[in-house]
């Protein structure tokens, strides 16, 4: 079975890049990012099975991201971050689409599992 | 004491405000009371003081009126019958010859005459100028009397008319003489003289006034003693026992007092050319028996409408000052709302401000630490590996710990959607009672619904209300021992327009040191696992739904929390 492709993208590049690091040690093909432009960018050039996306950033905003990159590429999987405490913006993300959404600080074992989960469906 | 206490309100009593407040609303009361009491007071006194003196006024000068109306009529007819027994006196002396009047015969037929027109005459006789009674007809042997040294002889000779007094004399009864005098051309005077009956004819002149059977009508001479007889100052001829009136040409009025210290009124006239003073007495206390039921039903009228008075104005005093009391509480009750409102939201703020800052850093942390864990999982055994794994298992429980804390303080003043759906309170809180079922069946806590008959639904958030009352009747279970109580009741506030819901438990309370502090995040009075955060959220999502909470407490006794909810539409 081919490795996950995933593209983590958060404004707190310290925790992309700890964050890419725990998800390799697992086996998982990582791209990180810290803006959401640059994520739009980074879809066109290479494929994604998972997108992990903040939802809140400086510039483009997390929501706003998911949308234009799924009215390219429909197919690519969402997991939001959220630092609020409401679940409120969670589910609006999945109201938008997304998979799934996940509070920060995150569980990486939840998160490994919601990834799997995407690209099973 | 216990009539005053009903009518005292609570500031008068001193329930309830500061010391300073309680004394300006019954200072507020005392003037209220005073200014309102001199202003109607004032005027009803003084207007019944003056009208209480012109009423006496006015009834003096009606009891005087009749009296000297009566003295002056009376005095008249007096003067009248008296000139009209001169007048005849005068015409016969003049009409008659001195021949005629001393010829027996002719003098008795004068007398005949006189007795059928005038009435009155007893005797008449005829005396010379040497005071021999030439003449005489009447009851008596008189003729031959010798007149000489009288007085009324004197008189009669000097004045050329003559009235005496009432006496006895020979005839022995009252009686009194008139006597006119003529002069003879040339030689000397004669004069006739007459008796008089003065008990029939003077008691017909004067009785037909007797009005009231206090009052008195007689005649006394000039020197006090009586002319008639009186009802009550004497019999004819006695002393009477009021005193001579000072002399005085018209009818006057006086007011006096007799020796038994009763006082009466007098009026009386000093008849002319006659000794006699005709005297009318009435007794004062009959009256005055009119002017003293009028000063009576003055006097009662009077005190009835101070009373009266006074009673309205202390009600309405009472009633005033409460007023402006409960409009202050009010007042002050809306200003410490407003206050505290502004201090959650600010609190609130902050919380959420600070939250959110921490959430990131601990995200950092997180992933750092799991980091260090996945490498240290993954590396072979080294010294301390086993400690090590430990270690950060810790931190991260710690940082986990750390999270529940940040999301739940921002959740206490998010952005919340609500959705508003038709809500049954009982059956809502029936749910969330639901949740705790197991606790309450082991630690034997019985839980008691009151509700009125067709209590209204209402328009809501239901996952926010579950919230609210899981908040409050977990606290209630957290402060009480197994056995107790809560009782939860419900009651529709229709000034308002809100539901209200009253939860109560009988735990140990909350001191008043922290019942102020109760709503604000992180304050807890629990020992272990409590953040401090639920009645925050609590008071946070109330106030999101258009609501307010408030909370009662009685250490030892147990605490209420009661919420108010918008009954029909809600406002956010």
């Amino acid at each position: 079975m081919a490795p996950l492709r995933v593209l983590l993208i958060d404004d707190e590049e310290e925790l992309v890049s700890t964050l890419a690091e725990r998800l390799m040690l697992r086996g998982i093909e990582v791209e990180v990012g810290t803006s959401g432009a640059y994520a739009i960018e980074c879809v066109q050039e290479k494929k994604f099975d998972v997108v992990v996306l903040d939802m809140k950033m400086p510039g483009i905003g997390g929501l706003e991201v998911m949308r234009r990159i799924r009215r390219e590429q429909p197919g690519i999987k969402f997991i939001l971050m959220t630092g609020r405490g409401s679940l409120e913006e969670g589910e609006e993300g999945m109201q938008e689409g997304a998979f799934a959404y996940l509070l920060k600080p995150i569980n990486i074992e939840d998160l490994m599992e919601k990834m799997m989960e995407a690209v099973r469906v | 004491m216990r009539f005053l206490r009903r009518i005292i309100p609570g500031y008068w009593a001193g329930e309830g405000d500061s010391e300073k407040d309680l004394f300006r609303y019954r200072r507020l009361w005392k003037y209220s009371v005073s200014l309102t009491a001199l202003v109607s007071l004032a005027p009803l006194v003084i207007m019944t003081v003056v009208n209480y003196y012109l009423d006496q006024k006015v009834l003096r000068v009606e009891m005087i009126h009749p009296i000297s109306q009566h003295t002056s009529n009376t005095k008249r007819s007096l003067e009248f019958f008296i000139e009209e027994r001169l007048s005849a006196l005068n015409l016969i002396i003049n009409d008659k010859p001195f021949e005629d009047l001393v010829d027996q015969k002719r003098l008795y037929s004068v007398l005949r005459n006189m007795k059928n027109s005038f009435g009155g005459f007893v005797d008449l006789g005829v005396i010379d100028a040497e005071g021999y009674q030439r003449s005489y007809v009447g009851p008596y042997e008189l003729k031959g009397k010798d007149y000489k040294d009288k007085d009324w002889f004197h008189e009669v000779s000097l004045r050329g008319l003559y009235v005496s007094n009432v006496f006895m004399g020979y005839r022995n009864f009252p009686h009194f003489v008139i006597a006119v005098k003529k002069e003879k051309a040339g030689e000397g005077f004669y004069v006739l003289r007459a008796t008089i009956d003065a008990e029939t004819q003077i008691q017909k002149i004067i009785s037909p006034f007797d009005l009231r059977p206090s009052t008195d009508v007689f005649v006394i001479d000039r020197e006090g003693v009586l002319q008639t007889s009186s009802r009550f100052h004497g019999k004819i001829l006695e002393k009477s026992s009021v005193a001579v009136p000072p002399y005085s040409s018209r009818p006057e009025v006086l007011e006096g007092q007799t020796g038994e210290g009763q006082s009466y009124l007098l009026g009386y006239a000093y008849i002319e050319q006659t000794p006699f003073i005709l005297m009318i007495v009435a007794q004062r206390k009959a009256l005055m028996m009119n002017w003293l039921s009028v000063r009576h039903d003055l006097i009662w009228f009077l005190v009835g409408s101070v009373v009266l008075i006074l009673l309205v104005i202390f009600w309405g005093s009472i009633y005033m000052v409460s007023r402006v009391r409960e409009a202050d509480l009010k007042r002050d009750a809306l200003l410490h709302n407003v206050e505290y409102t502004n201090k959650m939201a600010s609190i609130g703020r902050l919380a959420t401000g600070v939250a959110h800052e921490i959430n990131n850093p601990l995200a950092i942390i997180n992933e750092k630490a799991g980091l260090v864990k996945d490498l240290a999982l993954l590396t072979e055994d080294f010294p301390q590996k086993e400690k090590i794994i430990k270690n950060i298992d810790s931190l991260l429980a710690n940082v986990e710990r750390c999270s529940t804390i940040t999301h739940r303080l921002l959740g206490f003043a998010k952005r919340m959607d609500v959705t508003l759906e038709t809500i049954n309170l009982e059956l809502l809180i029936r749910e969330v009672l639901g949740f705790l079922e197991k606790e309450a069946s082991y630690r034997n806590i019985s839980v008691n619904f009151y509700i009125p008959e067709g209590f209204p639904s209402i328009q809501s958030d239901r996952g926010q209300l579950q919230q609210v009352f899981l908040n409050i009747i977990n606290n209630a279970f957290a402060a009480m021992k197994e056995g107790g109580r809560i009782d939860i009741s419900m009651r529709e506030e229709r000034e308002e327009d809100a539901v209200v819901v009253t939860i109560k438990d009988t735990g140990h309370g909350i001191s008043k040191e922290d019942l102020p502090h109760i709503f604000e995040p992180f304050f807890t009075t629990k020992k272990e696992g409590g953040v401090g955060l639920g009645l925050s959220i609590t008071y946070g999502i109330v106030e999101k739904l258009g609501g307010r909470i408030s909370v009662e407490s009685t250490v030892g006794q147990g605490t209420g929390f009661t919420v108010f909810l918008p009954a029909e539409k809600t406002r956010f």
